[in-house]
């Protein structure tokens, strides 16, 4: 009996055990978000917060027993591909007319 | 079993993480985000979701990083320089970051007892239980997002073509 409450307790993990991990996920994302100069860095350091936020979806989606976490994390995944396609595209054009990828150096809208 | 492979993957979640932070180089913090991605995927299928982990492999680890990847390269960008923006930036950004941590680890962990426990196996989405709901109550907002990637696909062709 005491090996089968043994393994029990090994099944479990707390939730909030998952949130916080994602709460560290998120904080080393906006953390990369601030510091990092160069544009494609700050761009994969919001790909590192979408991450975050759909562990905790997942997270509550298994708490509360509800498919509908699930697909929230699915439409984040389709938006962020649509999101990575279009904001590599602007790098590659905004690399094309500045030769920089530093965003100090590219603080105006227009050239 | 799951506390085991919780700590091992969160840890490697974490270490990746805290290596894209450091890493000056931005190819060595695109790896280090794979590595991110894919422990996320396995934690995915500790929570249950075994369609969003092959997803998170698919879309995020293969095609969204190959894209990072091959910009990366294509644009043959080198280290990041330190500039006086560089100064400020990790004045406001460590301690905002570490405040922000601060916060929501105490929130989360003062509510310990009331979110529960995880059991690994106690909640189980296949395939088509999510195909179910998606291709039945949500069949606009589906055939939305296909439209938004159409308008992705043309406008990243149109932003990333040469100007004649």
């Amino acid at each position: 009996m005491a090996g089968t409450e043994f393994s029990n307790a090994m099944m479990d993990v707390p939730l909030a055990y998952y949130l916080v991990l994602s709460a560290i996920l998120f904080s080393c994302g906006v953390a990369a978000f601030l510091i990092k100069r160069n544009i494609i860095t700050v761009f994969m350091s919001i790909e590192l917060m979408l991450n975050a936020v759909n562990l905790t979806f997942v997270a509550f989606a298994h708490h509360w027993h509800q498919v509908s976490g699930q697909i929230f994390v699915f439409f984040v995944m389709v938006v962020a591909a649509a999101e990575a396609a279009v904001g590599l595209a602007i790098i590659i054009a905004i690399f094309r007319t500045r030769e920089t990828l530093n965003i100090d150096q590219i603080n105006l809208m227009k050239l | 079993m799951h506390l085991v492979l919780f700590i091992l993957f969160g840890g490697l979640c974490v270490a990746g993480a805290v290596n894209l932070l450091l890493q000056r180089h931005p190819i060595n913090s695109a790896l280090s985000l794979i590595v991110v991605m894919t422990s996320l995927a396995v934690l995915y299928l500790l929570l249950g979701a075994e369609f969003l982990a092959a997803a998170q492999v698919i879309v995020y680890s293969g095609a969204i990083m190959v894209l990072f990847v091959f910009v990366i390269m294509l644009l043959n960008a080198g280290e990041e320089e330190r500039t006086t923006g560089s100064k400020a930036a990790y004045l406001v950004g460590f301690p905002g970051a570490a405040a922000l941590l601060g916060v929501l680890a105490f929130v989360f962990l003062s509510q310990k007892s009331a979110l529960g426990n995880a059991r690994l196996g106690s909640f189980l989405v296949t395939t088509s239980d999510l195909s179910r709901v998606l291709f039945r109550d949500l069949l606009l907002p589906f055939e939305v997002t296909s439209i938004l990637i159409l308008v992705a696909i043309l406008g990243s062709v149109v932003l990333a073509r040469k100007e004649q």
